[in-house]
């Protein structure tokens, strides 16, 4: 799980081009929106892309990625739960 | 009305001209290395930058120029226009067409259908008048001119009806183009000629004078 | 100075001509559809021309092989209007304005004709090819300012007649259904597999839509036609709040619509065009925005419901629909609408009915945080 997380920060930095954050400011249970990292609405359906980009993984309903994407470990989470990490 | 160029910038060959003086130069022979070094050198500070397509960070430095950098006269520009009276117009030959091609990539294969919604929404030029309105909140008049080559006529007439209509005061206008690694920006800020900002470093708005700057 | 609309000339899937197009909504015919669409064939629900429309419009011009699919419909059009005004594009008092946001952008997927260069994916270069057809004298100018580039390029036009630069200016909206335009909004999840619903509870997101709308502003008095309106004034103004999302406070179009109602508290509006897309948060804030104008009360509609979102045809087309109920003394109903579901107070119009309307209140909004409204009185 470590792993996966580490490797979905860099994902992440890459994907939301978020060039001045480096993988250490990302804290695993910290939210990704709200506060912190500056993410809005674009953000948030560049996630969905990034699942299906790396890992295969078809979001069909963008409600559904309030809970997926609250923080990285859940992210991490859905993704292990699809079996695609 | 007389109105008065107040400041003007201009980027083009890994340079970035404030005034006609040299401000930033670079060896970079690659755009996006040269526009991040002059993210870096003018200290802007603004993360989002880096979200941007090149048209829009093109346009984003030139005005930035203008309206960050300390020392540079157009910082008083802000402070002494009312943000909702500041009109930006601005121009190009490309439109978003750089950006066109960089998303018609993520949807040109079938079995890699991967339309991105944070490229998506650059293809459209005007986006680069949204970026400039939110980092300074400035919501006056829009327009966004596509033209196989800059317009001077075009634009001293538009600026000078809006000015006449009275919701403007002061506009941001220019040239901002991007396309294929080649790129050309060119802004500057117009106001209207009152006695505060008299300065004789000041020229009067007018076709021959945009000309002359622009080349 | 008098500065006014004239002819005008739509070519939709609903008709080839205004008239046709009006009676198509006064019918509450629809021209959005389920089809599957594009690559990967899914549904969508949009509106587009079929094979037989393109070949009579392709009939009615000369060398049709030389000229892409959005510039034989320009073409087209235009000429509707260069006929019925006897305006030239060879006075030099006379421009084209084209609004678009992608033009021919279809080029990118479709094999490239013979004799037809990927230049013409520029839009000045396109725009160009429509002029010369015309044998246009001043280059024709191009207006891309995303969802508003119709409604503003008619403010644009009525400023330029203004500054005196020029008499005439025909102004063109035109736009494509594409691979590139439904892929992108559905990256966005702002596309509805059925028919939209503007302004309604269960409005889930826009249809595209394809047509072309030409319309003459003009300042001469020989040009006035029984549907010219005055355009009054004009506006835009920027949310400078977010790239693709409208403001929650709605302030730009708030801003928009006073600037454009300023000095003119006289005139009584009976009658609102509005954008509604159908987005939940498009409509939201423009529904903020006219109870914020005090505009609750007056009726309202968005034609979207007919056409889906044509993009930079949008606000011609939308502007020449509403001139024409003018005419007619007629409210065309609000597509799709049974159910208010926005927050703030409006009077979205669910039955057809007739009423005199001396004046419309026209308003558009798009990505870049950018709003416009225009007022136009008989």
């Amino acid at each position: 799980m470590d792993a996966l997380i580490e490797k979905l920060k860099g994902q992440i930095i890459e994907q939301l081009n978020l060039v001045e954050v480096k993988p250490a400011d990302i804290k695993p249970d910290a939210p990704l929106f709200g506060e912190g990292l500056g993410l809005d609405s674009i953000d948030a359906l560049e996630l969905i892309v990034l699942l299906e980009k790396h890992y295969g993984i078809k979001i069909q309903n963008p409600a559904d990625g309030k809970k997926i994407f609250e923080s990285v470990r859940t992210m991490a989470e859905f993704i292990k739960s699809n079996g695609k990490d | 009305m007389e109105l008065i160029i107040t400041s003007y910038c201009k980027i083009k060959r890994n340079t970035i001209y404030l005034e006609g003086n040299k401000i930033i130069s670079s060896n970079s022979e690659n755009p996006s290395y040269f526009f991040a070094e002059a993210y870096k050198t003018l200290e802007l500070n603004y993360p989002k930058f880096h979200k941007m397509d090149m048209l829009s960070k093109l346009g984003f430095l030139a005005t930035e120029t203008l309206l960050s950098i300390p020392k540079a006269f157009g910082t008083e520009f802000l402070l002494r226009n009312n943000l909702n009276q500041i009109s930006i117009i601005l121009s190009n030959h490309s439109s978003s067409l750089d950006t066109d091609r960089i998303y018609q990539k993520s949807i040109s294969n079938k079995d890699q259908y991967l339309p991105s919604p944070a490229t998506f929404v650059y293809t459209l030029p005007n986006i680069v008048i949204g970026e400039i309105a939110i980092k300074h909140k400035i919501t006056g008049e829009n327009a966004f001119f596509v033209s196989e080559k800059f317009d001077a006529e075009l634009l001293v007439n538009y600026t000078q009806e809006l000015f006449k209509e009275a919701n403007t005061n002061a506009a941001i206008c220019g040239w901002v183009d991007y396309d294929d690694a080649n790129y050309e920006a060119f802004i500057y800020l117009v106001e209207k000629a009152t006695d505060s900002i008299k300065n004789a470093n000041f020229k009067a708005l007018n076709q021959t004078l945009l000309n002359q700057l622009f080349l | 100075m008098e500065i006014f609309t004239s002819y005008h000339h739509i070519i939709s899937p609903l008709g080839f001509n205004s008239e046709e197009n009006y009676s198509a909504v006064l019918a509450n015919k629809l021209g959005v559809k389920k089809i599957n669409f594009g690559k990967l064939n899914n549904l969508f629900c949009l509106s587009v021309f079929s094979e037989e429309n393109l070949n009579t419009v392709s009939q009615e011009i000369n060398n049709s092989h030389l000229f892409t699919k959005l510039e034989k419909l320009s073409i087209f059009s235009i000429q509707q209007v260069l006929n019925k005004s006897a305006v030239s594009l060879t006075d030099k008092k006379t421009l084209l304005i084209y609004s678009t946001t992608k033009g021919n952008i279809d080029l990118f997927e479709n094999q490239l004709p013979n004799l037809i260069s990927k230049k013409r994916m520029y839009l000045s270069t396109m725009a160009n090819e429509i002029g010369n057809y015309f044998g246009a004298v001043n280059k024709p100018l191009v207006v891309s300012n995303a969802c508003i580039s119709g409604l503003l390029s008619i403010i644009i036009a009525k400023r330029f007649i203004s500054s005196g630069q020029f008499d005439n200016v025909i102004v063109c909206g035109g736009d494509l259904v594409s691979e590139f335009t439904v892929s992108g909004f559905k990256s966005f999840n702002a596309l509805s597999v059925n028919p939209c619903k503007p302004f309604d509870a269960k409005r889930d997101g826009i249809n595209l839509g394809e047509a072309v709308a030409t319309i003459l502003i003009t300042k001469n008095k020989n040009l006035k036609t029984n549907s010219s309106m005055n355009i009054v004034n004009g506006a835009s103004a920027n949310d400078a709040n977010h790239i693709s999302g409208p403001s929650r406070n709605a302030d730009g179009l708030v801003q928009a619509i006073q600037n454009t109602l300023k000095n003119n508290s006289e005139i009584k509006i009976d009658f609102i065009n509005a954008h509604g897309t159908a987005t939940p948060y498009n409509d939201e804030m423009e529904s903020v925005a006219f109870e914020r104008a005090a505009l609750s009360e007056i009726p309202a509609n968005s034609f979207k419901g007919y056409y889906g979102h044509t993009l930079g045809a949008a606000g011609v087309l939308e502007t020449i629909l509403s001139i024409e109920a003018a005419r007619h003394g007629q409210i065309i109903k609000s597509a799709g609408f049974e159910t208010s579901g926005v927050s703030g107070k409006m009077n979205v119009v669910k039955e057809y009915k007739t009423q005199t309307i001396n004046s419309i209140l026209k308003t558009a909004s798009g990505f870049g945080g950018c709003n416009a409204a225009a007022l136009f009185v008989r």
